[in-house]
């Protein structure tokens, strides 16, 4: 780590996130040297060890660079999303999570407390007899014991701070990294421009569909298939296939990785520009391609029960729509009726 | 309860042109009584419906969404009402398991002739929701906490901001 104060600062702190982000960033390879000629690393816990305090102990505005991974899921990312905001100059939601919520926000299907029932109490590891659950504060002894508040919504990152830059993703690609990375260090040493406040970086500007190469015809679907239930013949758009494929609905950039192997796109990159509501989007389009139709004077009741059969053949359509998107949806949780009596009402028990 | 201060719920309706606008036009014109609580947007067509739209009715506070088509076979636009059918199913699916209850989203079909039809189906949703309450989805959408668990934000260690979102859909909320 150099001390040469006259570099431009970097931080990369991750929140509520699997580590993944970090891993994509350092398979950047070669250019992890370039980083380190044109960074100080001011603050990156999880490759050197950074405490909070010296953090707390910067300047604000004197991080010039942070890439913040992970959602918003405890009071203490919430802080940390608070303190990095003061402290850097560009704050970059950096990767699916702090973006739109990404797998943690599949948490808002559901509640606080069914969650920590089920981590707590119900699940058969824990040894608990007693049922304790975490405290935001306890007493002993010794004096208080604290930990920092678990959300009931998991948000994203620009639902809680003022958020620069987007780089979507889960996680976001090597080379997609490097790009915006180079972006920067443009800006920073040559005065090249930043693109305007709020842009997605990082990602194409078409759908996934645009540069997967798997041959494409008109669709007509007469029900979904599950990954597990279908070998997809190969070459074959998979959508096609009735294998669920969020590549009409999100944004290129990946390179359709996913597709290629045979496995749908889940949607990580987010929506296309202009779209509010990636789940909605993809919903539209799915139900387009459904070969469910009829004719004039056909009984409207059986019509219905027609269509319903085919649509419920989609297993778990919150989680397939809104898989990375959930904190950014328009409806951002589900409403559950949680009775706090151990009974469980949960919102994706909806068969 | 009296008559004056029951529940008012708020439905936001989706007609289509050709059908069914003017079976509520004809509703109207032949003063057929219906209850206040929709208000109606005109669209081309029932498979113009944005799944969208709905959500954002819902998320903005409104209690309940009435779609409205011409009836299969019928549409103007040779089949997008099947269109609409099939997103309206799908619809539902995601709505329940977003805890919405299905009565809350409501597709009818009715012809330009269908007047009455409207009126009585306008008449049996507004009473459906009526008796499922408020859904008052800002609040769902901006619940940080949920009361009673023990989860107090520890001291000095939170900044509890309203979501920007949420706070946006508060005060455009429309009360009935």
């Amino acid at each position: 780590m150099s001390t040469n104060g006259a570099k431009p600062k970097l931080a990369m702190y991750w929140a509520a996130s699997c580590g993944g982000c970090e891993i994509a960033t350092l398979n950047i390879g070669e250019h992890l040297l370039t980083v380190d000629q044109v960074f100080d690393l001011a603050f990156f816990p999880c490759i050197a060890d950074f405490k909070v305090s010296d953090l707390e102990a910067y300047a604000d505005g004197s991080i010039d660079l942070c890439l913040f991974n992970g959602a918003i899921r405890s009071a203490e990312n919430e802080h940390m999303a608070h303190l990095l905001r003061r402290k850097a100059k560009i704050l970059v939601a950096f990767g699916s999570c702090a973006y739109e919520g990404c797998i943690p926000a599949l948490a808002n299907l559901t509640s606080r407390q069914a969650i920590l029932r089920t981590v707590y109490l119900e699940n058969p590891s824990p040894d608990n007899p007693a049922g304790v659950l975490p405290q935001t504060i306890t007493k002993v002894p010794e004096g208080e014991l604290t930990l920092p508040a678990f959300y009931h919504t998991v948000k994203a990152l620009d639902q809680v701070v003022d958020v620069d830059y987007y780089v979507p993703g889960c996680p976001p690609e090597s080379e997609q990294i490097w790009a915006v990375l180079q972006t920067v260090v443009a800006a920073l040493s040559e005065g090249a421009p930043l693109p305007p406040k709020g842009s997605i970086v990082g990602a194409g500007q078409a759908a996934v569909c645009d540069e997967c190469p798997l041959a494409r015809h008109e669709k007509r679907i007469p029900r979904f298939y599950r990954p597990y239930e279908i070998v997809p013949k190969p070459g074959l758009c998979l959508l096609e296939q009735g294998l669920v494929c969020l590549g009409p609905a999100t944004l290129s950039g990946c390179g359709a990785l996913c597709p290629q192997v045979g496995m749908g796109c889940r949607g990580c990159y987010g929506p296309l520009p202009g779209v509010v509501d990636q789940g909605a989007r993809m919903l539209t389009a799915l139900a387009s391609v459904i070969d469910v139709s009829g004719k004039p004077g056909d009984d409207e009741e059986a019509l219905a029960r027609r269509v319903e059969e085919a649509v419920s053949t989609l297993v778990d359509p919150a989680g397939t729509f809104y898989y990375f998107s959930m904190a950014h949806s328009l409806l951002r949780r589900a409403r559950v009726q949680d009775d706090g009596q151990g009974e469980r009402h949960d919102a994706t028990d909806h068969h | 309860m009296g008559e004056s201060d029951r529940f008012e719920p708020l439905i936001i309706g989706f007609t289509c042109n050709w059908c069914s606008y003017r079976a509520a036009d004809l509703a109207g014109v032949s003063r057929m009584k219906y209850p206040p609580n929709v208000r109606l947007i005109r669209l081309m067509c029932s498979g113009r419906l944005d799944p969208v739209f709905v959500l954002k009715a819902l998320a903005g506070g409104a209690d309940g969404v009435l779609i409205t088509g011409c009836h299969p076979g019928e549409c103007h636009y040779l089949e997008q009402n099947y269109k609409a059918l099939r997103r309206y199913h799908l619809l539902r699916m995601l709505l329940t398991q977003l805890g919405v209850e299905p009565e809350r989203v409501k597709l009818v079909w009715a012809s330009a002739a269908e007047g009455g039809r409207f009126a009585e189906e306008v008449g049996r949703m507004v009473e459906d929701v009526r008796r499922l309450g408020r859904l008052n989805w800002p609040a769902v959408a901006a619940d940080g906490t949920e009361p009673g668990d023990g989860q107090t934000p520890n001291a000095g260690h939170v900044h509890e901001a309203e979501p920007v979102v949420a706070a946006e859909a508060h005060q455009e909320e429309v009360t009935p």
